[in-house]
């Protein structure tokens, strides 16, 4: 049986604003009943351009009924601007979370709503084709909404964005697609050309730690946080430069990546070729 | 809140004779039926006595029963150890909605140079006779075919097809973890040449299955490192488990007639009020060829997971065929097969029911299913309100 939170069950059995307004000023679409879920949100716009009404209406199991009746009273009163900020990730946290398994019916909640948001720009006029080159042939799933949810939630492995947005949850055909673009998500390699700082010819000690310190702060730390992740120096030794993953780097998987790709090319490109960096283990 | 348990093809209720049958073991008697002293030895007579138990409900000579520790057991033991048994042939023939422990079993040992063929069988569950007597060749070393579906409880012609795979001379296992204890079968009378079952769908406990093999059917140990079950089975018997088997079985015997009339008289009250209180619902499998305890009922519109939690409410257990409640993402294989088209094997409920199901709970499991069944469809897209 399925760990739900009391948040997903109350909302599941007591659902708030289920209902289709006849009269909506947008109308979101998404799933089918081929594909186990499916969700029809409405929402009505105030004069002053604020979400006045929202409903729902889904086929699903427990966590897509709950994400749906959440997610129309996170958007009831926000502008069509603040509305479009949601992530699936707010959808989760409003539940207090979901079974892994389970994620896809929040992206589910996010899709409707970025439809919906999307059929009342284009006046009510049919909904555009699906955006990207269709990966997943068992459930409809594209490339542009497989690297949207590998981006937002950090993905990165296969199981995970089957569990996210059911790609390759079928014949498992698509796998090796899915890998490349997982690979393609991953965090940039540096670019040669981007002299943010200058790499100086020899330097004292002081000097290097310096320099250290401040492209780890401005080159290294922004791309990780991008990715809810942080880094911290521990330690330089010589060119040895000992540092630990914080946040979601800390329990990524592909931090070896993050460390060789991101951190010590950084260094390289900035301070000395002959940096070596090492990762803080948890037992240090 | 009192439990309605409508899910025996999941698994059983220990009954309460079986339970005080298997405590002693459990307590004072713990000898190791292999010692030499008769403290031990008084175990060996027991399991000995459990062993005529068990073949007396099926119809066959007591050294023809393999104890083992489960279903799985017994299916992988059966497939694996027949093979090894079967000289060079490589094709192993079975059916498309096969129990994972047959289907994945044979799909595993296809990475070991087997080919396997799998059955079809049509919109009502039923196998395809036709294309299993064409696909039985030279080189088939096996063919298992289950006795009756988990899912739908549809009943396969096994006998019939126990003869055919006779007369062409390969060796045929069934998977009979549902039939046995719910239709009376005679290996006496049969052609099957090896037989699993399961102790928890029939009032035993879990942790205990059985393998029977027909006298003269060549198989190799799955198990090996003792000398026990006759040297096809290794390991220290699961005392308590073989003896609450013995007396589930001699029960299953006993209340066989009542499995078939009283409880099959509860499945058909329960269908048939459903089904006229739900719109859009339909039953899956051949209804006059089925387990007389399962109903497996698909309700358009609204998915399997959302009805066993609503049914969950109210104390009520059953399963379903939907994706979502395995957590994969497409439903049942067995529904699948039949091409029971998505829209309706997302929303299939299986009940099972037992002896122990009163008609008062058929009635208020009766009550409640429509009035979920609405909820539900309220919240649905597909259906206008």
């Amino acid at each position: 049986m399925w760990d739900y939170t009391d948040k997903v069950m109350d909302n599941f059995m007591n659902p708030h604003n289920s209902g289709f307004i006849e009269d909506a000023d947008g109308i979101g679409e998404v799933g089918s009943l081929a594909c186990g879920d499916a969700l029809t949100l409405t929402f009505k716009l105030d004069k002053g351009g604020k979400i006045k009404d929202a409903k729902f209406k889904t086929f699903g199991c427990a966590s897509a009924i709950a994400s749906s009746s959440i997610l129309t009273d996170m958007i009831i009163g926000l502008t069509l601007e603040e509305a479009e900020k949601i992530t699936n990730q707010d959808i989760v946290e409003k539940l207090g979370g979901l079974p892994e398994q389970k994620m896809h019916c929040s992206v589910m909640g996010q899709e409707a709503l970025e439809a919906a948001i999307k059929n009342y720009r284009n006046k009510g006029e049919a909904q555009p084709q699906k955006e990207g080159k269709v990966v997943c042939v068992c459930f409809g799933v594209t490339d542009t909404e497989i690297k949207k949810v590998v981006s937002e939630n950090n993905l990165a492995t296969v199981e995970e964005v089957t569990n996210y947005c059911k790609a390759g949850g079928g014949c498992t055909g698509c796998h090796p697609q899915i890998e490349q673009i997982i690979e393609q998500c991953r965090p940039e390699k540096p670019q040669a050309d981007r002299p943010a700082t200058k790499k100086p010819e020899k330097m004292t000690n002081i000097k290097k730690i310096q320099l250290i310190q401040q492209t780890i702060n401005e080159q290294i730390r922004p791309t990780l946080r991008a990715d809810g992740g942080d880094i911290e120096l521990i330690d330089i030794d010589g060119n040895k430069v000992l540092v630990a993953f914080r946040g979601m780097c800390a329990q990524c998987k592909i931090s070896e990546f993050t460390m060789r790709d991101v951190v010590q090319a950084k260094l390289r490109e900035f301070v000395s070729d002959d940096i070596t960096v090492e990762q803080q283990n948890e037992s240090d | 809140m009192k439990t309605i348990y409508m899910d025996n093809n999941a698994t059983t209720k220990v009954a309460d004779e079986v339970r005080e049958e298997m405590i002693p073991f459990l307590s004072e008697l713990y000898g190791n039926p292999s010692s030499m002293h008769s403290f031990g030895g008084q175990v060996g007579h027991k399991i000995a006595n459990a062993r005529r138990q068990v073949a007396s409900l099926l119809g066959c000579q007591p050294d023809e029963i393999i104890f083992t520790s489960c279903g799985t057991e017994s299916d992988n033991a059966a497939i694996k150890g027949s093979l090894a048994a079967a000289g060079n042939k490589t094709k192993i023939i079975t059916s498309r909605v096969e129990h994972p422990a047959v289907l994945g079993t044979c799909r595993d040992l296809e990475h070991h140079g087997y080919s396997i063929v799998e059955i079809a069988v049509d919109k009502n569950g039923r196998i395809d006779l036709e294309q299993l007597e064409q696909s039985i060749d030279d080189d088939t070393a096996l063919v298992s075919i289950m006795y009756a579906n988990n899912e739908t409880g549809v009943i396969f012609p096994i006998e019939k097809i126990a003869n055919m795979i006779k007369s062409k001379g390969c060796i045929f296992h069934t998977d009979a973890v549902q039939a046995v204890g719910k239709i009376p079968l005679d290996l006496s009378k049969s052609s099957i040449d090896m037989l699993s079952l399961s102790g928890h769908k029939l009032h035993a406990p879990k942790g205990i299955g059985v393998l029977y093999v027909r006298k003269g059917t060549r198989l190799a140990p799955f198990m090996v490192g003792g000398h026990q079950e006759a040297g096809k089975r290794a390991g220290t018997e699961n005392v308590p488990g073989i003896v609450a088997l013995g007396k589930a079985c001699e029960l299953a015997n006993k209340y066989m007639d009542e499995e078939n009339t009283r409880v099959k008289e509860m499945r058909d009250a329960l269908e048939k009020a459903i089904l006229e209180n739900s719109p859009d619902s339909f039953v899956n499998g051949d209804v006059d060829n089925r387990l007389p305890n399962t109903s497996n009922i698909s309700f358009e519109y609204i998915e399997g997971e959302a009805i066993l939690l609503m049914l969950n409410k109210y104390g009520i257990c059953a399963s379903s065929g939907s994706a979502c409640t395995s957590g994969s993402l497409e439903p049942s294989h067995v529904l699948r097969a039949m091409g029971v088209p998505f829209t309706a094997a997302h929303g299939s409920i299986r009940f099972s029911l037992s002896r122990y199901n009163t008609m008062d709970e058929v009635n208020f499991v009766a009550e409640k299913m429509p009035e979920i069944v609405n909820q539900l469809r309220k919240l649905s897209p597909f259906v206008k309100n």
